[in-house]
């Protein structure tokens, strides 16, 4: 049999929550349809249930990612961009197959922003704290720290950049995310996924969900343990409502640029802690 | 409080030291029958036609009839801020705003004592507070701040940062113009104007500064002060060419505020409510952290929302802790928020008292167990006598809500992780306080707190310099040192 003729293995695109690949408990799946008209998944549609599931996986990471060492966030995330770089060929495929201008450079720059990010995982707290000269005879100094869980709405195109470019400086500083993909191109999302799987970010800190922003939306903004929310990719009719919703745990609430990279999108999740000691002999 | 029984104290308290009254002179302060609102460097009357009278909470008395700001005042008051911002402070260098704010700053330490006496005849604290306390920070955060006017560059790595635009604040009566002066002071620093509304019950400080200002030669309208209640602050956060919402308040109204401005392009930051934690262990330094936990809680009548209303104490001393806070307590002087010796002044307001009131009832009713030393309050005018609650429990409303008065919740705990646990087991997360000599332990303990200002072997300290600001529902944003210029610009990648 030549190789020409052998039959393909499609795969199933799956969500990822809590380092596990399930199904939408709703049962539910939405049709990925190429540019040039060919089926190319059944993608799970996920639902609020899937929603609320990843929350409590990303709350139950929290700790234990928060606790690691700047060093080692470093490290793991500099590993995403390891096995992106070997997976290139099929992520380049899906940007083509969604029509994206240019699938190699997109691919590129999504891998240059983990390497990017990675490497600031020890300097954040250089940059944006340090110690306050206060009046007085106290040792003072505020260092940035995570915010907790972050609700992540990604922009619909670039569909694999814009997805990146939000979860790396999120992940970076400790947070975790539940991070909604693009609805018009999700499976470069489910690779993405598939990498993550296999590098060493730990189960439960970066969650990504396919299916409708705008079911979702809602939900997320409204989920009490949820401490902050990127509307970068929301739909502009539901922004108010998402941002009325969020005031109920006083969320953080941030939109960027869409491929914004820049230490400020690091900061927009993270809370200043300022801590006192008197000094004296 | 005369349906609460007062304990006896646990033992007979110091030697009965007698203070003669040593009550701070009012006649520096010279207070007018009636203050317009302040708007375009002037003081005028409201086009509302409305006033409501403010009082001495302390006894009571009438001090003079203050302007309610209606919509009409309001569209007036950000018209005059978005044309000072337009055609007189946006553009002038940074070196010059600069100046501007020193002379504020300059002013309010000239004229300190007459400002303290004003805010402790206004709000009730003790004078030796408004003093030592609220001028001398409010003074020193317009200094600090005026040396940032002309190096925003230098601010932010890689950002470009621009003014907003008009700022609308919503401060609190617990430290009025300390509060003016925390939103006042970055926002005219980074090149906006602003639209101040000073709390209800305590606006008197805020036109006082008013008065500071005009006699510092801003330019008309970089400053505008609207004084009334939650309608006058509902018009100006919903005003339309307001760029940019502060409010420090209450978490409910913060959260209202949110709603408002949901959906807008406004930049808002929010500080709000707490429940903090104050964690002593047994190698603590006793008497320090007695002075501490009293500082923490009955500082400003408990009227703070960093304030540490809940004490947890490592089980093998609560009970040498208890014994020396209730001694303590007994030593406390509360009345007259004039006299150089009073140590809890006066309630902020009726409506307060009412809360501290049905909050400790709840207390009571939920099996807590109340101690309040004996003490003498004075007949007219609101107050409270400094309460401890023993046998609280984490579902205890006193241990889960803000109560905002004199009243310190105790609960006790094992091991570190407990202290952790119980500290965080809160919606709220502005502050919280640790007393061990274990240098180590402060810093694990510190990492852990899910709270923005930690105060380690002290409490309720503030500086210009230092970011204060909460996590979670106590709110977003900092004030103070450099993180407190952020809310108040727009910042653009420098490429």
């Amino acid at each position: 049999m030549s190789s020409d003729q052998r039959l393909p293995v499609r795969r199933t695109a799956k969500l990822y929550v809590g380092g596990q690949f399930p199904r939408s408990e709703s049962g539910r799946t939405f049709e990925v349809w190429s540019g040039d008209g060919r089926l190319l998944a059944h993608a799970a549609r996920a639902s609020r249930k899937d929603l609320r599931d990843a929350v409590v996986a990303a709350r139950g990471a929290f700790g234990g990612w928060a606790s690691r060492t700047p060093y080692n966030r470093g490290q793991i995330l500099y590993r995403v961009a390891e096995i992106m770089e070997g997976r290139r060929a099929q992520l380049e495929d899906e940007l083509r197959d969604s029509g994206a201008d240019d699938p190699a450079g997109e691919v590129s720059l999504a891998i240059d922003r983990w390497v990017w990010y990675a490497g600031w995982a020890d300097k954040i707290a250089q940059v944006a704290g340090g110690a306050n000269p206060v009046a007085g005879p106290y040792f003072n100094f505020t260092v940035p720290e995570p915010t907790g869980v972050v609700g992540i709405i990604a922009p619909s195109e670039p569909a694999l950049l814009g997805l990146v470019s939000r979860i790396a400086p999120v992940i970076v500083s400790g947070n975790v995310v539940i991070a909604v993909a693009s609805e018009r191109s999700p499976l470069p999302a489910v690779s993405l996924a598939e990498a993550l799987a296999t590098s060493d970010v730990p189960g439960g800190v970066i969650n990504i969900l396919t299916g409708s922003p705008s079911e979702l939306v809602p939900w997320l903004a409204a989920h009490m343990d949820v401490n902050a929310i990127d509307l970068t990719g929301c739909p502009d009719e539901l922004v108010a409502d998402a941002e009325r919703a969020a005031a109920d745990n006083v969320k953080r609430v941030h939109r960027a640029g869409e491929a914004a990279q820049h230490l400020s999108e690091v900061t927009a999740f993270v809370e200043f802690k300022t801590v006192w000691h008197p000094m004296g002999a | 409080m005369s349906d609460l029984e007062r304990a006896a104290p646990a033992r007979p308290v110091m030697p009965a030291w007698e203070y003669a009254p040593a009550p701070e002179s009012k006649d520096i302060v010279r207070l007018q029958d009636r203050y317009g609102l302040f708007i375009g460097g002037e003081f005028v009357e409201p086009k509302s036609g409305r006033w409501f009278t403010t009082i001495d909470p302390s006894n009571e008395a009438v001090l003079a009839e203050v302007a309610e700001a209606g919509e009409e005042d309001v569209e007036v008051a950000v018209t005059a801020a978005r044309s000072a911002y337009v055609t007189a402070w946006r553009d002038l260098p940074g070196s010059e705003r600069a100046k501007y704010l020193y002379r504020i700053a300059r002013a309010l330490q000239e004229r300190a004592r007459e400002f303290a006496v004003l805010e402790s005849m206004n709000g009730g604290k003790p004078i030796k507070e408004s003093r030592d306390v609220d001028l001398p920070l409010a003074s020193a955060h317009f200094f600090y701040y005026a040396g940032w006017a002309d190096k925003m560059e230098y601010a932010f790595p890689a950002m470009k940062p621009t003014p907003l635009g008009v700022a609308g604040q919503v401060i609190p009566w617990n430290f009025p113009l300390l509060m003016a002066a925390w939103k006042l002071a970055p926002a005219l620093a980074a090149g906006n104007t602003a639209v101040l509304k000073p709390a209800e019950t305590t606006p008197l400080t805020a036109l006082l500064l008013g008065e500071v200002i005009q006699q510092a030669e801003l330019p008309p309208g970089v400053v505008n002060i609207l004084t009334g209640a939650g309608a006058t602050g509902a018009s100006l956060v919903g005003h339309p060419d307001v760029d940019k919402v502060a409010f420090t308040g209450s978490t409910e109204v913060g959260k209202q505020i949110r709603r408002a401005v949901a959906g807008t392009s406004k930049h808002l930051t929010l500080e709000l409510g707490g429940k903090a934690a104050n964690i002593v262990f047994e190698d603590a330094p006793i008497d320090q952290a007695v002075e501490g936990v009293v500082n923490g809680i009955f500082f400003n009548q408990g009227h703070v929302c960093c304030a540490g209303s809940r004490l947890l104490v490592q089980e093998p001393v609560f009970e040498e802790l208890l014994e020396k806070l209730k001694v303590r307590l007994g030593t406390l002087r509360v009345g007259d928020p004039l006299d150089k010796n009073t140590d809890i002044g006066a309630i902020n307001s009726r409506a307060q008292l009412q809360k501290i009131g049905e909050l400790v009832a709840s207390g009571v009713e939920e099996g807590a167990v109340i101690y309040q030393p004996p003490c003498d309050l004075p007949e007219r005018g609101f107050w409270f006598a400094p309460t401890l609650f023993t046998g609280v429990s984490q579902s205890h409303r006193i241990a889960r809500e803000e109560i905002f008065g004199p009243v310190l919740s105790i609960l006790t705990f094992r091991i570190p992780e407990e202290a952790v646990e119980k500290a965080n087991n809160t919606p709220y997360g502005l502050s919280a306080g640790i007393w061990t000599e274990k240098g180590s332990r402060i810093l694990w303990m510190a990492e852990r707190m899910r709270a923005g200002v930690v105060w380690a072997n002290t409490f309720n300290r503030f500086d210009p310099a230092s970011p204060f600001g909460g996590y979670k529902e106590s709110g977003f944003g900092r004030e103070g040192g450099r993180h407190g210029l952020e809310p108040y610009v727009r910042l653009e990648p420098v490429s």
